[in-house]
Formats: C-alpha cells, sequence, structure tokens
C-alpha cells in the first residue's frame, strides 16, 4: 500500500519538467511559424520571397498528390543509401586494411591527405563528361567526398585497439584472425559509427548539390525548377522535404549505431 | 618486410616512406598520362603548365582572389554567429529544450538545398556565396560550441562561482577558453563544408571565381584549364587544411591532452 501511494509522488516530481520539455519547443515552433505568417501576411517580409507558412503547408499537402514528388524524393533516397553503402563499405575495407599493415599506410598517407580535402564538386565537370549526368555521376560524387571521410577514422579506430588487450591476445596465442576479429575490430566500432554520421550527411549534400548543378532528378532539382519558375510556396515545401529526408535518415542512422554498440558492449563509449 | 615494420614506428622512417608514396602517385600519374590521346584526361606536364600560367594572369589572380574572400567572409560570419548561438544554447537549459527541435530540423536541410533560395534573395552574386558559406559552416561550429558549453567542467563552473566570476569575465575567461577545443573542432569540420558550397554556389550563382573558371572551362572544352582549376583547388584545400592544423596546435599548447577529446 505504501508503495502504491509514494508512486504518484514520485511521478508528480518528474512530471513538470517532462511537460516542459515538451511545451516549450512546441510553443516556440509555434511562435516561429506565427511570427512568419504574420511577418509575411502584413508584407513586412515581401511575400513574392516569403509566401506565409500556411500557404507552403498547403502547397506541400498539393504535392503529395502530385506525381513529381514520389519519384523526386525516391530517386534522392535511392542514390543516397547507395551512396552511403558504398562509401562506408569501402572505406572501412581500405580502412582496415591500411591500419593492419602499417607499412602500406604510411606509404599511402601523404596521397590520402592530399585527396582528402580536395572539395569533391570541384570533379563535377569531369563527371559531366566522363560519367555522364544519371545518377551514377551523383554517385560517383558522393562516394569520393564520403570515402575519406570514413577511411581515416577507421584507420584510427583500427589503431586504437588498447595495448594491454593485444599483449593478452599475445599471451593466449590467439591467431592473427582472432585478433583482428575480437579485438582491433571492436574498437574500431565507435570510429566507424561517427564517420557513417559524418557520412551520412555529407552524401546526402552532394546529392542535392548533383541534382542541382547537373539537373539530375531528385529533391535538388526539383527546388531549382521551382525558383525558375517562379513558385516559392514549391520551393520552399520542397527544402522542408529535404530537411524531413535528412532528420528521418539522421535517426535511422543514429539507431542503427546504437544497435551497433549495444551488440558489442560499448554503449557507455561515446 | 622487419625492417620496414620497424622503420614505420620512427618518424623519419615514415617520412621517408611516405615521400616515396607521393613520388610514386605522381610518376604514376606522369608516365599513365604521357602522351595521352584521351582528350578528358590530358597529359600531367601539360596540366601543370597550364596551371603555372593561366593562375599567375591578372584574370587568374581575380578569380582566386574572389572565391578566397568571399570564403573567409563566409566562414568568420559563420564562426562567430555559431560560437555566440552556441554559447547561448549550451548554458541556457530553456532556450535550448525551446528551439532544439527547430535547429534539429534547419541543420538537416544540406546546405546546397539553399542555393536557389539564396540565389532568389540576393541575385547572382558575392553576397548568395557569402550566405551559403556561412550559413553552411554555422552548424557543426554551433553544434559543438553548444555541446563543449553544456559540459563544462563542474570544478571550473564551481571554482568560478567561488571567486565570483560572473557575467562578461566569465564568459570571456573561463566559458571561451574552455569550450576552445571544442570550437576549433567544429571549424575543422566547417572548412571543407565552406570549401565545397564555395565552388558550388560559384559553379551556379556567381559571375568569377575557382567553381565558375572550372565550369566556364568546361562548357567551352578547355579541358586542360579544368584540370587546372582542379589542380588549385586541391593545392587549395589541402594547405588551408594543413595551415588550420597548424594553428590548432598552437591554439590548443596551454591545454590538457588528455581532456581534450573528453
Amino acid at each position: 500500500m505504501t508503495a502504491v501511494q509514494s508512486l504518484p509522488v514520485a511521478r508528480r516530481r518528474t512530471s513538470r519538467p517532462r511537460v516542459a520539455r515538451v511545451a516549450r519547443p512546441v510553443v516556440a515552433v509555434a511562435v516561429l511559424i506565427g511570427a512568419q505568417e504574420a511577418l509575411t501576411r502584413t508584407d513586412v517580409l515581401p511575400a513574392g520571397y516569403f509566401p506565409p507558412a500556411s500557404e507552403i503547408v498547403r502547397t506541400f499537402v498539393g504535392e503529395l498528390g502530385d506525381d513529381s514528388l514520389g519519384p523526386a524524393l525516391m530517386s534522392t533516397v535511392r542514390t543516397w543509401l547507395l551512396a552511403l553503402l558504398v562509401s562506408v563499405g569501402l572505406g572501412t575495407a581500405v580502412g582496415v586494411l591500411l591500419g593492419l599493415v602499417r607499412p602500406l599506410e604510411a606509404f599511402l598517407r601523404p596521397v590520402i591527405e592530399f585527396m582528402r580535402p580536395v572539395p569533391s564538386v570541384a570533379l563535377i565537370p569531369l563527371v559531366v563528361l566522363t560519367i555522364g549526368t544519371g545518377s551514377g555521376a551523383a554517385l560517383f560524387l558522393a562516394c569520393f567526398a564520403a570515402f575519406w571521410q570514413v577511411l581515416v577514422p577507421v584507420i584510427t579506430g583500427v589503431r586504437s585497439a588498447p595495448a594491454i588487450a593485444l599483449d593478452t591476445a599475445r599471451s593466449y596465442s590467439l591467431s592473427t584472425w582472432q585478433r583482428i576479429r575480437w579485438i582491433q575490430l571492436p574498437s574500431m566500432l565507435p570510429h566507424l559509427a561517427t564517420a557513417t554520421r559524418l557520412a551520412a550527411s555529407t552524401t546526402l549534400i552532394l546529392i542535392v548539390t548533383a541534382e542541382i548543378i547537373i539537373q539530375m532528378p531528385g529533391i535538388g532539382h526539383e527546388i531549382t525548377m521551382s525558383r525558375s519558375a517562379g513558385d516559392p510556396a514549391r520551393m520552399y515545401a520542397y527544402i522542408a522535404l529535404s530537411g524531413a529526408a535528412g532528420i528521418v535518415l539522421n535517426v535511422l542512422v543514429r539507431r542503427i549505431e546504437k544497435r551497433l554498440n549495444a551488440s558489442h558492449g560499448l554503449e557507455g563509449s561515446r | 618486410m622487419t625492417t620496414l615494420t620497424t622503420s614505420v614506428s620512427t618518424a623519419r622512417g615514415r617520412a621517408v616512406i611516405g615521400a616515396a608514396g607521393a613520388l610514386t602517385a605522381l610518376g604514376a600519374w606522369f608516365m599513365l598520362s604521357r602522351g595521352s590521346e584521351n582528350v578528358y584526361f590530358p597529359a600531367l606536364p601539360a596540366i601543370l603548365d597550364e596551371t603555372w600560367e593561366y593562375w599567375r594572369t591578372a584574370e587568374g589572380l581575380r578569380n582566386l582572389g574572389a572565391s578566397l574572400t568571399t570564403l573567409s567572409l563566409g566562414l568568420c560570419l559563420g564562426i562567430v554567429f555559431g560560437v555566440a548561438i552556441g554559447l547561448v544554447i549550451g548554458q541556457l537549459t530553456f532556450v535550448e529544450q525551446a528551439i532544439s527541435p527547430a535547429l534539429e530540423f534547419a541543420r538537416a536541410i544540406p546546405a546546397t538545398a539553399l542555393i536557389p533560395f539564396a540565389m532568389m534573395l540576393f541575385g547572382v552574386g558575392d553576397n548568395t556565396k557569402i550566405f551559403l558559406i556561412a550559413l553552411g559552416s554555422l552548424w557543426p561550429v554551433l553544434l559543438n560550441t553548444a555541446d563543449g558549453a553544456r559540459r563544462i567542467d563542474p570544478t571550473l563552473r564551481d571554482s568560478a562561482r567561488a571567486f565570483r566570476i560572473a557575467g562578461f569575465q566569465r564568459q570571456a575567461f573561463i566559458v571561451v577558453p574552455a569550450v576552445l577545443p571544442r570550437i576549433l573542432v567544429g571549424i575543422r569540420i566547417a572548412i571543407p563544408l565552406g570549401l565545397i558550397l564555395m565552388v558550388t554556389s560559384e559553379m551556379v550563382g556567381a559571375q568569377e571565381g575557382l567553381g565558375f573558371v572550372i565550369t566556364q572551362a568546361q562548357a567551352t572544352f578547355q579541358l586542360v584549364t579544368m584540370w587546372s582549376g582542379i589542380v588549385v583547388l586541391g593545392v587549395l584545400g589541402f594547405s588551408i587544411t594543413f595551415a588550420y592544423s597548424l594553428l590548432e596546435r598552437v591554439l590548443l599548447r596551454w591545454s590538457d591532452p588528455r581532456r581534450e577529446d573528453a
């Protein structure tokens, strides 16, 4: 009985901050949208550039029934997933190899350090000429940018295996494969997770860039098209869509990361 | 193999092997492209010649200057606003709670998706570029600053309170130095992003700059000039990143290395 009675007390104590945590952002977002609506309706912000929020929402809902939104979103997301898979896969494979074979890594390091900061968008004209303007071009650009972002942390991660663990492995005479499988790969995982999160946003940026510049179908293309067609509401609707896609993808990557870490008993680290 | 493995563990051994690697890569490029018949992949000496010739002319220097000016202005704006907003968000819990969903959404929009928006607002020109670079570099700086300010060492915070250090003094002498390592991490992520945005916005929303030269060269089929632009961008990216890592080392000399990645 006493236990039952003490429960509501405890709940009341925690419930107020929880309400605030939900209420504050809701109020803040409502105030922001309301202010935008008021400023644009009264023409303080030129409505030609900033259509009222309600109009953007109406356009967005209208677009949902249109047949250009679905294919655009699908094309962007498909290329994004593929680019993420390829860059993370390739980056991990090469990174593990270089992490394990030190002389090879020392040999290639200057080349890596030179290629890494090259802005991959600089390659767009070359890619257009050689690969063309299909989704292959966007895929290549996104992978080129994200590959280095995965490669370098993975090398560091493989190297970050604690010395004690490695010594223990030696005294238990673990085979090379066992050492890699049970010590060096797990110590790489947190680094890989951070790198994947970074790569997820980089690949999305480059795919949207490719869509805008080389006019391949996708969200970015719809954004530029709306601007040149003088339809700002539609432009904002698609920009919002790109943000929503970004959030969904972030959550997805974070969830996979959490599951991976949990399965390797790394929940607390980073 | 054993001598190779041992030489890797010394700094000098690594430098020698690295130099060998760089030379091999250059040599391979040279040999593979020598007498190249493929118009898309011209010979390396031709590219280097063109780089040396074009980028020293008045026109080349003007384009290079335009790129560098907008990049530095954009980055400065992004860093200043990022640090300022980050400090507020990181220290005032209710502000953070109120605007973090809105921020999360704004951040998820890929920066280049806003190119059409910026062009509509500012037209074709420098302002579009500066706006985009600033906006793109804002997020990594802001998020890292806010995160750093949120997790200031409690001992530091309590000592400040015990000595009654508050207001501006507290911000300038306690919070900012403590958050500095995180701010610098944010800037390190922001620099390559700024470069990407610089080139992209020059490709669609400007009449001068490196990106403009590269796309113009592609459109007029001057592929050697296009390649020279790519080489210049590569060198630029490399030197900025390298210079920044030196600066970072100088700025963080005082800090405790054990706490740096905490």
